[in-house]
């Protein structure tokens, strides 16, 4: 494994991605839809637990569809080829940092959107920095999470359910503490209230990354 | 003979348990009374619960390095026991949180513990799937041990992280004082030490009995 590979596969990515725009349109728009049916069901939460809640499970959801493509759209021919290329290690890497790409554009627009149409009366006084870290780390672990899933999920060839059934209980301490610690951000809490949570979200995410990174070559080689 | 030990003695302290357990003198607390016995079985079905489980992801780290059909069984056999005992642990302290704490929706979910036993019912039950959704035999082994080991360790982790995020009703957490200081006279402790080893080496001799099983049908299929 070295950096040069990986981020030449990281710039592949990007640039599938980039030529093949409906993939990534999809999902933005399976996102603004949700938002639009939670406004058309709630117009305005001013109740802070369910506002935070509520965007939570909308970008978990959108997490699953998102980072479900990360591995089943390669076909057999360009997993042999990627195979005799690079290292299981490199291409792990490589997929986990672009899914920690997107999952922050996706959570950034997904928040843009959900406080326009859901109401921003909660953010008034809340303590943005702490939910912007929050909401990194978040990101971050989903997007880790979520890969490792994928990639476990695409060797069996069954549809998107699957990720589900394997993903939510398995991601729920991330989710859990980054529910107490968005909360208290919202709540306009001080620092110190929420560090302990974002400690312990920050190594769950080391945690995954790392086992990730060990299992995920047994994984691939076929 | 001898070498089955341990089968004769998990049959003695099974028996044991289930008959001394229900003869003993036990402290009359308040609010537990009677149902203190509950003891001599919900906290054993969890330990043996855990153990199958680490067992499990032992042998899922001993397929992924020696690709033997033998250890995936073990693995997925220690998960099916594993299950059984979860549900029984579940079920046990569902009864028992009834009589001591009040309805079952007050504290079901509210409870961190049987939170977590939730949670690792459905991993387990997810497992089960992603087994049963591959047909080839040896990708179903590899993907299943890689997954056994990713769920174990989140499920450990989910376990240690969720007491620190809530209050807790089970004794020795949440502010709760341990088991100990119910147990003054140290009478239960006759019952439950043997009804740990008891129902342990009892999951043992399910879980051994269904890979023998197996591996006869495995035996039998080859021509």
């Amino acid at each position: 494994m070295n950096g040069k590979t990986i981020l030449h596969l990281l710039r592949n990515e990007i640039l599938l991605e980039l030529r093949q725009k409906y993939a990534l349109g999809g999902v933005l728009i399976y996102v603004t839809s949700t938002i639009l049916v939670c406004y058309l069901s709630f117009t305005r939460i001013v109740h802070v637990p369910t506002w935070n809640a509520l965007f939570w499970i909308i970008l978990l959801f959108a997490a699953t569809n998102a980072l479900y493509r990360s591995f089943h759209q390669d076909t057999q021919g360009k997993q042999l080829y990627l195979y005799t290329l690079v290292s299981p290690e490199s291409l792990l890497i490589a997929r986990m940092l672009y899914n920690m790409i997107l999952m922050l554009i996706l959570s950034f627009l997904s928040l843009v959107t959900y406080a326009t149409f859901i109401g921003f009366d909660v953010l008034t006084d809340a303590n943005t920095g702490m939910f912007i870290t929050g909401m990194l780390l978040g990101a971050i672990g989903f997007a880790a999470t979520f890969t490792m899933i994928s990639a476990i999920a695409s060797k069996t060839g069954q549809n998107s359910g699957l990720m589900a059934i394997l993903g939510f209980p398995v991601i729920l301490p991330a989710l859990l503490s980054l529910m107490k610690v968005t909360r208290f951000a919202l709540d306009g809490l001080e620092w110190s209230s929420g560090s302990g949570s974002l400690l312990i979200l920050g190594s769950i995410n080391v945690l995954v990354i790392a086992l990730s990174y060990i299992l995920f070559p047994y994984l691939w080689r076929d | 003979m001898l070498r089955h030990w341990w089968k004769i003695l998990a049959t003695i302290l099974v028996l044991y348990v289930v008959g001394y357990g229900l003869i003993i003198e036990v402290p009359d607390l308040p609010r537990m009374h009677e149902s203190i016995r509950n003891l001599f079985y919900h906290v054993p079905m969890w330990f043996t619960m855990l153990l199958l489980l680490l067992i499990s992801v032992v042998y899922s780290i001993k397929y992924l390095r020696s690709r033997d059909p033998i250890h995936d069984t073990i693995s997925i056999e220690c998960i099916n026991v594993a299950i059984l005992f979860g549900l029984l642990g579940f079920v046990t302290g569902a009864i028992w949180g009834m009589y001591a704490w009040g309805a079952i929706s007050q504290f079901l979910i509210r409870e961190p513990k049987s939170l977590a036993s939730i949670i690792g019912i459905l991993i387990y039950l997810g497992y089960v799937i992603l087994r049963g959704s591959i047909v080839e035999e040896q990708n179903r082994a590899k993907v299943s041990a890689v997954f056994n080991i990713f769920a174990f360790v989140l499920f450990n982790v989910f376990i240690i992280v969720i007491p620190r995020l809530t209050d807790s009703l089970h004794p020795g957490s949440g502010g709760n004082p341990g088991f100990s200081i119910y147990d003054s006279e140290n009478t239960l402790k006759v019952v439950f030490y043997p009804a740990a080893v008891g129902w342990i080496l009892l999951g043992l001799w399910i879980m051994n009995m269904r890979v023998r099983i197996k591996k006869i049908s495995m035996k039998l299929d080859q021509p």
